[in-house]
């Protein structure tokens, strides 16, 4: 109905504007003659990350990012002497796994993207890159520990990926770093896990590559029931079982809807923990906003704070000037998200600028591979790492402390990241 | 042994909790046969409007009721009018559609102006207070006010349906709509009133699920499922039926999470499906139901 009275009309408004927009671009073109040397072809990277779905609080810093991005590419980039531009296309994944592999396929095929990045656990990673090895385009990833990363996609450690390269921490770590933790502070050494049946609770609760082969070591007590189903209404179970074999420090790898019922029925249920360092949970401000005050004195792995000593080498800002230009811009608290989407930026266009520039990817995926840079996360170089195409970033722990009005992440353990400095000592909750 | 009575009270709280969800379910489908797949959203919607209010004007969430309980109200009957009376067809595929499309839409706007972050309704302390009953045994202040909540509003529903000339109305269209057009009731005005409290209670629920726990925008189609469950188990049009429903998916979740945690939610799947192979009508279905 709509359609036959627009070509009833003859010209519509929308037609009238496309031609006059063709119109003007074919102008433009017609009165600036191509100069004397061809302009370098715009080198495109394709930047996919959850931006909506339950993953997007990790997308967060996206467009805080992307503006800084653009401001340094503005004036093009130099490559081997010749200025090329650079164009970003930011693609969500809509925290869906088919959909990042997807919007992937598309950013190579339809828009001939030159690199591709992501961020954002792994089904963002794993899909994107999985994309970029099958069509041959250089990818750099970050923020999904490396072993789902890297093992996740059927990788080998004897000859690694051609095209795709991972940065971030690992499994051992985390362990590393909260067994140390707990150690901090006298507790009866028993630990309760909350691992929920999924490919994150399953990882830490592996009785060989996980938690309890480095607990039994230490001495720790382990009280683990088993796997549960996410996204879980009740854990009186648990709280019942933790009270009755003396559990004083609960850790786990729990949703923030998990976490919530959790610590409202232990409170509710009496049961008072010297120390909780709840993964996934406790990661971001907002969340622990929600929680109010009963959030102090969480702890929990961090992947980056305005502690950590690295500075940019795209913007020359320190690890805290960018938390601050960041709360400065969105007047939100700094997300551990933020620097490592700044770091992927960092690294895709060092690549860039010791590539051949657009239209050789295996000269920028060889860069890609030689990278050796100082960013913001720490040193990234994929030849470090555990595994080929893997470069770790360091990772300490930290506790939500009062500083002030509000509650604020500060570093208590470093074992296994000493560059970074110590800012408090652990506090047990009650 | 007090392990055990402690899971089992733990899990007929948390029917409570299930209950108080379906309830608003119960009734929309018991009148008017409409399957609401936004239910969830519109409970999550509930405890954002509930969010909005609480901290923008620093009042107690229970006293934010007032405000958000008729608001979901006017919202129902609005909604009722202007988009789902349109999709009561005769097809039951038709309002699904519709309501599956309000629940995408909803958990987008939802996005846009809250943004993905977690949130809860601090509600001063309650959340957490303990009432210990002596042996060992220790329940949650929160969880029975939510139980004593839903019983009251089953206990005024029940009321409503069944001492008013309102109620009357609802019943008579319920077991027979033409019939009941005949004898002169206006059934649009009388379907949106239905929405209209069946939102009302769905602001309610939200109220209660944002002080119980956090919630994000994506949360709403989780708790569509309890809620269902809920409904079909204790037959249609059963209110008493819906809560009695509600605490056996507690139950039976609570005590399949002690078993073993894996179980937990499998468990309580379980019992519904036990529910629908032997008593296919539900527990206590309403013989006047066509």
């Amino acid at each position: 109905m709509d359609k036959n009275e627009d070509s009833a009309k003859g010209i519509t408004r929308r037609g009238l504007m496309q031609a006059g927009g063709g119109l003007a671009v074919a102008g433009l073109a017609a009165s600036f003659p191509a100069p004397f040397v061809q302009a370098a072809r715009t080198f495109k990277i394709g930047f996919v990350s959850p931006r909506t779905g339950p993953l997007a609080v990790f997308a967060e810093p996206d467009d805080f990012t992307l503006a800084q991005v653009r401001k340094v590419v503005a004036q093009g980039v130099k490559v081997g002497g010749k200025v090329v531009p650079v164009e970003v296309i930011y693609k969500d994944s809509q925290s869906n796994s088919n959909r990042a592999a997807e919007v992937a396929s598309e950013l190579i095929l339809k828009d001939g993207v030159d690199l591709l990045v992501a961020a954002s656990t792994p089904a963002t990673t794993n899909p994107v890159a999985d994309q970029a090895e099958l069509n041959g385009v250089p990818c750099v990833t970050t923020d999904t520990p490396w072993q789902p990363h890297f093992f996740g996609r059927g990788g080998d450690p004897k000859t690694g990926f051609v095209w795709t390269n991972h940065f971030f921490w690992g499994l051992e770590d985390i362990i590393g770093s909260f067994t140390n933790l707990w150690e901090q502070i006298p507790t009866s050494k028993t630990v309760g896990a909350l691992w929920p049946n999924d490919p994150d609770g399953n990882a830490w609760g592996d009785a060989k590559m996980g938690f309890p082969p480095v607990l039994a070591k230490k001495g720790f007590k382990l009280v683990d029931k088993g796997r549960y189903q996410s996204p879980a209404d009740d854990f009186s179970s648990y709280i019942i079982d933790f009270k009755g074999k003396g559990v004083d420090i609960v850790t786990g790898v729990v949703p923030p809807p998990d976490f919530a019922n959790f610590w409202s029925q232990a409170g509710q249920q009496g049961l008072k923990p010297k120390i909780v360092t709840a993964a996934k949970a406790s990661e971001f401000p907002a969340a622990i906003a929600a929680f109010g005050d009963r959030a102090e004195n969480l702890s929990v792995e961090v992947w980056w704070s305005p502690a950590y000593p690295f500075h940019s080498g795209m913007t020359g800002q320190s690890s805290a000037e960018l938390a601050k230009a960041y709360t400065e811009a969105t007047g939100r608290p700094w997300t551990m998200p933020l620097a490592f989407k700044h770091a992927l930026f960092e690294v895709a266009l060092d690549g860039l600028r010791r590539s051949d520039g657009p239209g050789n990817p295996e000269a920028l995926r060889d860069a890609l591979k030689a990278t050796n840079y100082a960013s913001v996360v720490g040193r990234v170089d994929f030849a470090t790492g555990p595994v080929p195409n893997v470069s770790k970033t360091p990772l300490s722990s930290g506790q939500w402390q009062r500083r002030g009005k509000g509650l604020e992440l500060v570093v208590v353990e470093n074992s296994q990241a000493p560059m970074v400095p110590l800012q408090a000592k652990l506090k047990p909750i009650v | 042994m007090v392990d055990w009575i402690n899971t089992v009270l733990q899990g007929l709280l948390l029917g409570g909790l299930y209950a108080l969800f379906a309830t608003g379910l119960s009734l929309s489908f018991g009148i008017m046969r409409l399957v609401n797949i936004a239910h969830g959203d519109m409970i999550v919607l509930a405890a954002y409007l509930a969010y909005a209010v609480v901290t923008h004007f620093g009042i107690n969430p229970f006293v934010a009721l007032l405000l958000i309980v008729p608001a979901m109200a006017a919202w129902g009957y609005v909604l009722q009018r202007v988009v789902l009376s349109r999709s009561l067809t005769g097809s039951i595929l038709t309002p699904l559609m519709v309501t599956l499309g309000l629940s995408i839409i909803t958990q987008n706007v939802l996005v846009s102006v809250f943004s993905a972050d977690s949130r809860a309704i601090p509600a001063g302390g309650v959340e957490t207070a303990a009432v210990p009953l002596g042996g060992g045994v220790t329940l949650g202040l929160y969880p029975l006010i939510v139980m004593a909540t839903a019983i009251g509003v089953i206990v005024g529903l029940q009321l409503l349906l069944g001492r008013t000339e309102l109620g009357r109305a609802f019943r008579a269209t319920s077991d027979d709509q033409e019939t009941a057009q005949l004898m002169g009731i206006d059934n649009r005005l009388l379907y949106g009133l239905a929405m209209a409290i069946a939102m009302g209670i769905v602001g309610l629920a939200g109220v209660y699920l944002g002080i119980r726990a956090n919630f994000d925008p994506s949360a709403g189609p989780s708790h569509l499922i309890y809620a269902f469950e809920a409904v079909v188990i204790g037959g249609l049009g059963s209110l008493w039926g819906t809560l009695a429903g509600g605490m056996i998916l507690g139950v039976s979740q609570s005590i399949g999470f002690r078993l073993d945690p894996g179980w937990g939610i499998l468990a309580s799947h379980l019992a519904f499906l036990a529910v629908l192979v032997l008593k296919p009508n539900g527990l206590f279905p309403r013989t006047r139901d066509r």
